[in-house]
């Protein structure tokens, strides 16, 4: 019985994903499951789409811009957490991940605004900055792990045989926390990638990444070209967190505090 | 060391920046059909109760505590297994069947849901899209995830010795699992539960897109009146709602979690 209520249950996560795929190769611009046939003009369309193609690339910018930022940040960050002589160490941390828990719209809203007594609301600038913090929990937390699990006699003995600081931080440290930081990367890329309602909130036709063109579209239009772009957005997040499960362990992630 | 923390501590306080101006806004008198303002004012506050949006409160309250108690039924079996199978292969097949949709996005998901719900796939018995119980379903799909990965948290803390032992003395599967599992995973289902409630309050693409402008909550709200009515102060108040009620719950989920573990 256990059996029969996991599997359902995985049927109906994993159904939406299966009736989008199956839509994006039908041939005709109604939508039907199973398709009429096979064709791939839905998928030429996203391609194609002036639209899609200026939110991809500002999706590339303002994902890529936020990651380099947040990356660095979050990673220092996770090794003060750890290592240094805080007062309060629990108040920084939740301090840290807090941008999690406040509600996208409430976000969302309050960029808009600053942006506007900033009067940078027509630059990629904000989408940025709100990015960053929005992945700065999944840095914090990946990162925190490794340095967690990282054991310091191993600086200190790369200290006592005479490297500089920054050398044993370069060859010794930065090594070490490399699954973290390949976790941290990885969170960082999906969730900026996928963010939508601070993004909707902050973004104007020229500066709006693919999430929110993809919403634009499903509002004005009813053909299957979004079918066919979230296939590709689904490909793409199976294979990443697929990768991560093998490399990185998701189980040891998830279900160990 | 602590010099390390600087710049995140930056980019913490663009983010309150950010919030600070939205608590500014909802204090500010709204001038209808401009983006001036008048003088301080608690007015938008006292808006969020005319009648027109107390429905969009109340609707949020009811789909947000429905989503929770069908999330927890839903998830607690897919939980369970994840916690307890012995097969690498399994575990792995459920994480990444859990975790993919995490990741993929809501506009993805939620529009994957609009091709569900729209009579493409099955001609549903009763109208699906752009009702309540279609944003149900949405939001419960949304909500799984998450509470998959509390409760197999939890679960996997419980040692299966007890079971064995209830079990050994001659208790059948059922009572094994009211009388020994499900109290011992009770601080998962509560702060579970108390998430999957707090996230749904601010909930705002699954009943943007399934609930097609029928089904209102506190986020389309927030969006209708910053977005389409440039109503700045009206929208703030309502964010402000979303962010306090979102708020009092976490600090409960805090307590509660902080509460057992001492």
């Amino acid at each position: 019985m256990l059996r029969a209520a996991v599997a359902a249950q995985l049927a109906f996560m994993t159904l939406p994903t299966v009736v989008v795929i199956a839509v994006s190769f039908n041939p005709t611009a109604i939508l039907s499951f199973p398709p009429a046939g096979f064709s791939l003009r839905w998928y030429e369309n996203v391609v194609t789409y002036p639209q899609f193609q200026r939110a991809a690339v500002n999706s590339v910018v303002v994902t890529a811009g936020a990651v380099l930022l947040a990356l660095p940040v979050g990673t220092l960050a996770a090794l003060a957490l750890e290592r240094a002589r805080l007062r309060g160490r629990h108040v920084w941390a939740s301090v840290l991940l807090s941008p999690l828990v406040v509600p996208g719209v409430a976000a969302g809203l309050g960029f808009l605004m600053l942006a506007a007594a900033l009067g940078l609301l027509r630059s990629r600038a904000v989408l940025v900055a709100a990015h960053v913090a929005l992945v700065l929990p999944f840095v914090v937390r990946s990162v925190w792990v490794s340095v967690r699990n990282l054991d310091p006699a191993l600086e200190r003995a790369a200290a006592s045989l005479g490297a500089t600081p920054w050398r044993t931080f370069r060859r010794v440290t930065l090594p070490l926390l490399r699954p973290g930081l390949f976790a941290a990367l990885l969170f960082a890329i999906v969730v900026s990638l996928n963010e939508f309602v601070v993004s909707l909130f902050i973004s104007n036709r020229v500066t709006e990444i693919l999430p929110v063109a993809m919403f634009t579209y499903v509002v004005n239009y009813t053909d299957p070209t979004i079918a066919a772009l979230s296939s590709l957005f689904i490909v793409a997040t199976f294979v990443v967190v697929w990768l991560a499960d093998r490399y990185l362990d998701l189980g040891r992630v998830f279900l160990q505090h | 060391m602590r010099l390390l923390l600087l710049p995140a501590v930056v980019v913490l306080a663009v983010f309150a920046a950010a919030l600070g101006a939205l608590f500014r806004w909802s204090v500010l008198e709204f001038i209808p059909g401009s983006l001036q303002t008048g003088g301080l004012t608690l007015a938008n506050f006292r808006a969020v109760l005319a009648p027109q949006y107390l429905g969009a409160v109340r609707d949020t309250i009811v789909l947000s505590a429905l989503t929770t108690v069908l999330t927890l039924v839903c998830a607690y079996p897919v939980a369970y297994a994840l916690a307890r199978t012995p097969s690498r292969w399994v575990r792995s097949l459920i994480l990444v069947l859990t975790l993919a949709p995490f990741f993929t996005g809501a506009i993805v998901r939620t529009y994957a849901w609009v091709l569900v719900l729209g009579n493409t796939v099955v001609t549903w018995p009763v109208p699906m899209l752009f009702t309540e119980r279609g944003v149900l379903v949405g939001l419960v799909h949304f909500s799984m995830p998450t509470m998959i990965l509390i409760l197999a948290a939890a679960l996997s803390h419980i040692d299966p010795v007890y079971e064995r032992a209830a079990a050994s003395l001659g208790a059948p599967p059922w009572r094994v699992f009211r009388r020994v599992t499900l109290p011992l995973s009770m601080p998962g289902i509560v702060s579970g539960a108390l998430i999957v409630f707090a996230w749904t309050l601010s909930a705002f693409p699954t009943p943007e897109l399934l609930g097609g402008g029928k089904v209102k909550m506190i986020a389309n709200v927030v969006k209708d009146l910053g977005l389409d009515s440039f109503n700045w102060p009206g929208a703030a108040a309502f964010a402000m709602l979303a962010l306090a009620l979102t708020l009092a719950l976490l600090t409960v989920v805090g307590r509660v979690s902080t509460g057992r573990a001492t």
